[in-house]
C-alpha cells in the first residue's frame, strides 16, 4: 500500500517507532574522512529526516549494526560461561537494495551454511526490518546490476525521498503507522543501468589455471593488505574468536568474536607458524575468487552484490570492478584462442 | 535456540609426556567420534583452538597436543584432574569402510601421526585389511611420538620409522620419509589404499610420489589443517575454493584434494 507523507509526518512516524525500534540510516559524520576538511558518511541511529544523508553512499555499510565488529559471546566467571543478555528493542535500517542483497549473502551464510544457524547471528538478525530506500540511479562506483543484486521486495517499508516523501509498507508491522496518511500509489524504481560495466565470468569458465595468471601479480606490487576492502563490504562475514582474561586472578574474562578479512595478514596462520596465501595478490586472487565464482559455486548466487565500497575505501586505488573485467578479459582471450 | 558455539566441561584424566614440546591427554568424553576428526578446545579468558583427536576408547578420548602458542602455554600448566572445555566433534574423519578389504597403507609425518593414529590401531592385527603398512617419519629422535605403540607396530613387522636427521645414538633410519616409499609393497596398486597426513610439504611430495608410481588418484586420502575459528562454517579461515575444511573435511579424497588450492 502507498502513501504520502511530508517530511514533519516521516518525523512524527520516527517518534512513533522509539518505544519498540532503534532506527538507523546513513548519516554525516563532519570532518570524519580520511583526509582533513573531508566528511565520512557512516550509519548511526537517526530521530529525525534531516539526520539522513541520501545523496551520498556511506563509507562503511551497515551490517555492522547487527553483526558487531566485536561481539561478546560468552562471560566467564568461576569457571562457568554466560551468554550477554540482548535487549528485545527491534532495529529497522535506512539502506538501499544492494546492501538487502548484500544481507541475504550474509545470512545464507551465518543461517545455513552448516550444520546449524549462528546464535548469535540469528538472535540479532531477527530483530531487523528493513525500511529501503528507492535507489534508481545508483553511484559512479556501483555495479549492483551486474551482480543482479540492484531489485529485491525484501523490505517492510520502502521509502522515495524529496520534498514529498513516498512510502510503499510492505508489512502488516508497519501498517498501523500509515494509516491516517493519504493513500498514493507509489512503484518503486530500481537502478536499470550502472555508469560502471562490470562483466562478471561463467562459473563455468573460471578453471584452476587462472589462479596462476599473472594478473594477481600486479595486485601483489599494489596491494598493502589493509583490509579496508573486507571491513566495508556488506558481504564479509568472516571473523576471529578472541580471548580476554580480567580481575586480579585473571579468572573472569570473556570469548569475543571480531571481524577477520582474508585480505589481511595472518588470517590464515596456524599455531606453530604455517600460513598459505602469503602474498598479497594472492590474498586478493581468493576474494575475488570467493565473491564472484566460489560462493556461486555453492549457494547458487554471486556473494558481491556491487555496492562498490571497496572501490571507494582502498587507499591503494584498487578497483575490483577492474579486477572482475581483467578476470573476465583472461577468460574471453583463452577462449578465442 | 542452540547455540552451536558452547562448550562442555572436560576433565583431564591424565597426561603423559610425548617430547619435549608433545605431550597427550587423556580426556573423559562420552559422546560419538571418528577418527581424524577434531573438537574445539578452549580454556576460558585464554583462547579456543581446533585440535585432533588422535585415540578414543571407552568413556575417554586422547589428544596429542604440542606447545606452539598461547592456548597450548596455558594447556600445559594444566594436570589430571583439572579441566577445560571442548566443543565437536567437527569433520568428516576417516571412515573405516573405505579402507576395509584393501592393503592400506599409511604415511604420516611428525604430529600428523595424531589424527590416523586410531586408523592404525583399529586395523592393526585385524583381518578386514588384505594387509596394513605404516611410514612413519620424524624429524630428529627426540620428536618420535608414542614410541612405545611405535616400536610394537616395527616389532610386528607393519611399520618403518625414520628420522630426518639422527643424532649419536639413531641406529634406525635416517632421510625422508619419501626415500621410504619404494620399500612398500606397490604390485597392487588397485587394491591398495594410500593415507597421507603430515605437514603441506611433506602431503606435497608424498602424493606426487604416489602419482609418479602409477597410485590411482582415488586411492589416495589425505587430511589438512587450517586455522579455524568456529569449525561449524562460519568463521570463513578454512574455506578453499568453495570447501570449508570444517565441513567437507578435514580429510580428503585426492582428486578433491588436488583442486583445493590456496
Amino acid at each position: 500500500m502507498g502513501y504520502q507523507l511530508s517530511r514533519e509526518q516521516f518525523d512524527q512516524f520516527l517518534d512513533r517507532l522509539k518505544d519498540k525500534y532503534s532506527v538507523f540510516g546513513p548519516v554525516v559524520d563532519v570532518d570524519r574522512g580520511n583526509y582533513s576538511d573531508t566528511d565520512r558518511i557512516t550509519y548511526r541511529e537517526i530521530h529525525r529526516f534531516d539526520d539522513l544523508e541520501l545523496n551520498r553512499k556511506s563509507y562503511f555499510s551497515p551490517k555492522e549494526i547487527f553483526y558487531p565488529i566485536r561481539e561478546v559471546l560468552f562471560q566467564f566467571a568461576g569457571g562457568e560461561a554466560r551468554v550477554p543478555a540482548l535487549d528485545d528493542k527491534k532495529i529497522a535500517i535506512l539502506l538501499r537494495p544492494c546492501d538487502i542483497n548484500g544481507i541475504d549473502r550474509l545470512d545464507t551464510l551465518f543461517l545455513e551454511n552448516g550444520p546449524e544457524p549462528d546464535f548469535y547471528y540469528r538472535r540479532r538478525r531477527e530483530r531487523v526490518r528493513f525500511f529501503m530506500i528507492e535507489c534508481a540511479t545508483g553511484f559512479e562506483s556501483c555495479w549492483c546490476v551486474a551482480m543482479n543484486a540492484n531489485r529485491t521486495d525484501r523490505y517492510d517499508v520502502a521509502f522515495r525521498f524529496g520534498e514529498k516523501i513516498l512510502a510503499d509498507v510492505k508489512s502488516d508491522e508497519f501498517s498501523s503507522y500509515f494509516a491516517p496518511l493519504p493513500q498514493q500509489p507509489f512503484d518503486v524504481r530500481f537502478v536499470q543501468q550502472n555508469a560502471r560495466q562490470v562483466r562478471v565470468p561463467k562459473v563455468a569458465d573460471v578453471t584452476a589455471d587462472l589462479f596462476e595468471h599473472e594478473l594477481w601479480q600486479e595486485y601483489t606490487a599494489r596491494c598493502i593488505a589493509c583490509g579496508r576492502c573486507n571491513t566495508s563490504c556488506i558481504t564479509c562475514s568472516c571473523f576471529t574468536m578472541q580471548d580476554v582474561a580480567f580481575g586480579t586472578d585473571r579468572q573472569m574474562g570473556e570469548r569475543r568474536r571480531r571481524w577477520a578479512g582474508c585480505q589481511i595478514e595472518g588470517f590464515t596462520d596456524m599455531a606453530g607458524g604455517h600460513k598459505f596465501r602469503g602474498k598479497n595478490g594472492e590474498k586478493l586472487r581468493f576474494k575475488a575468487m570467493h565473491k564472484v565464482n566460489d560462493y556461486h559455486r555453492r549457494f547458487g548466487k554471486h556473494q558481491c552484490v556491487g555496492c562498490g565500497r571497496c572501490d571507494d575505501v582502498c587507499p591503494q586505488y584498487i578497483s575490483f570492478a577492474r579486477c572482475i573485467n581483467t578476470l573476465s578479459d583472461v577468460i574471453e582471450k583463452r577462449k578465442r584462442k | 535456540m542452540k547455540n552451536p558455539y558452547l562448550m562442555d566441561k572436560i576433565e583431564i584424566l591424565e597426561v603423559v609426556p610425548e617430547t619435549a614440546i608433545d605431550r597427550t591427554y587423556t580426556l573423559a568424553w562420552d559422546k560419538p567420534l571418528k577418527p581424524g576428526q577434531f573438537l574445539q578446545l578452549s580454556i576460558p579468558g585464554v583462547g579456543e583452538a581446533p585440535i585432533s583427536v588422535s585415540d578414543f576408547e571407552d568413556g575417554k578420548l586422547f589428544m596429542t597436543i604440542r606447545r606452539v602458542g598461547r592456548l597450548t602455554d596455558a594447556l600445559f600448566a594444566l594436570k589430571a584432574g583439572d579441566h577445560l572445555f571442548a566443543r565437536g566433534p567437527y569433520g568428516n574423519g576417516f571412515e573405516y569402510g573405505d579402507y576395509v578389504g584393501s592393503a592400506l597403507k599409511v604415511i604420516a609425518g611428525g604430529t600428523g601421526l595424531a589424527p590416523v593414529k586410531k586408523v592404525i590401531k583399529h586395523f592393526w592385527r585385524s583381518d578386514r585389511l588384505t594387509g596394513l603398512e605404516v611410514l612413519l617419519g620424524f624429524k630428529t629422535p627426540e620428536d618420535i611420538l608414542y614410541e612405545r605403540e611405535i616400536q610394537a607396530w616395527v616389532d610386528s613387522g607393519i611399520a618403518t620409522l625414520t628420522v630426518d636427521t639422527g643424532d649419536a645414538q639413531w641406529r634406525g633410519n635416517t632421510g625422508l620419509i619419501t626415500r621410504y616409499i619404494a620399500t612398500l609393497n606397490l604390485d597392487n596398486l588397485e587394491g591398495s589404499r594410500f593415507i597421507v597426513v603430515g605437514p603441506p610439504i611433506m602431503i606435497k611430495f608424498v602424493t606426487l610420489e604416489l602419482l609418479k608410481l602409477k597410485v590411482p588418484e582415488g586411492n589416495i586420502w589425505v587430511s589438512f589443517e587450517r586455522k579455524m575459528s568456529c569449525g561449524i562454517g562460519k568463521c570463513g579461515h578454512c574455506k578453499i575454493d568453495e570447501t570449508y575444511v570444517c565441513l567437507e573435511g578435514p580429510v580428503f579424497r585426492y582428486p578433491k584434494a588436488k583442486r583445493l588450492l590456496d
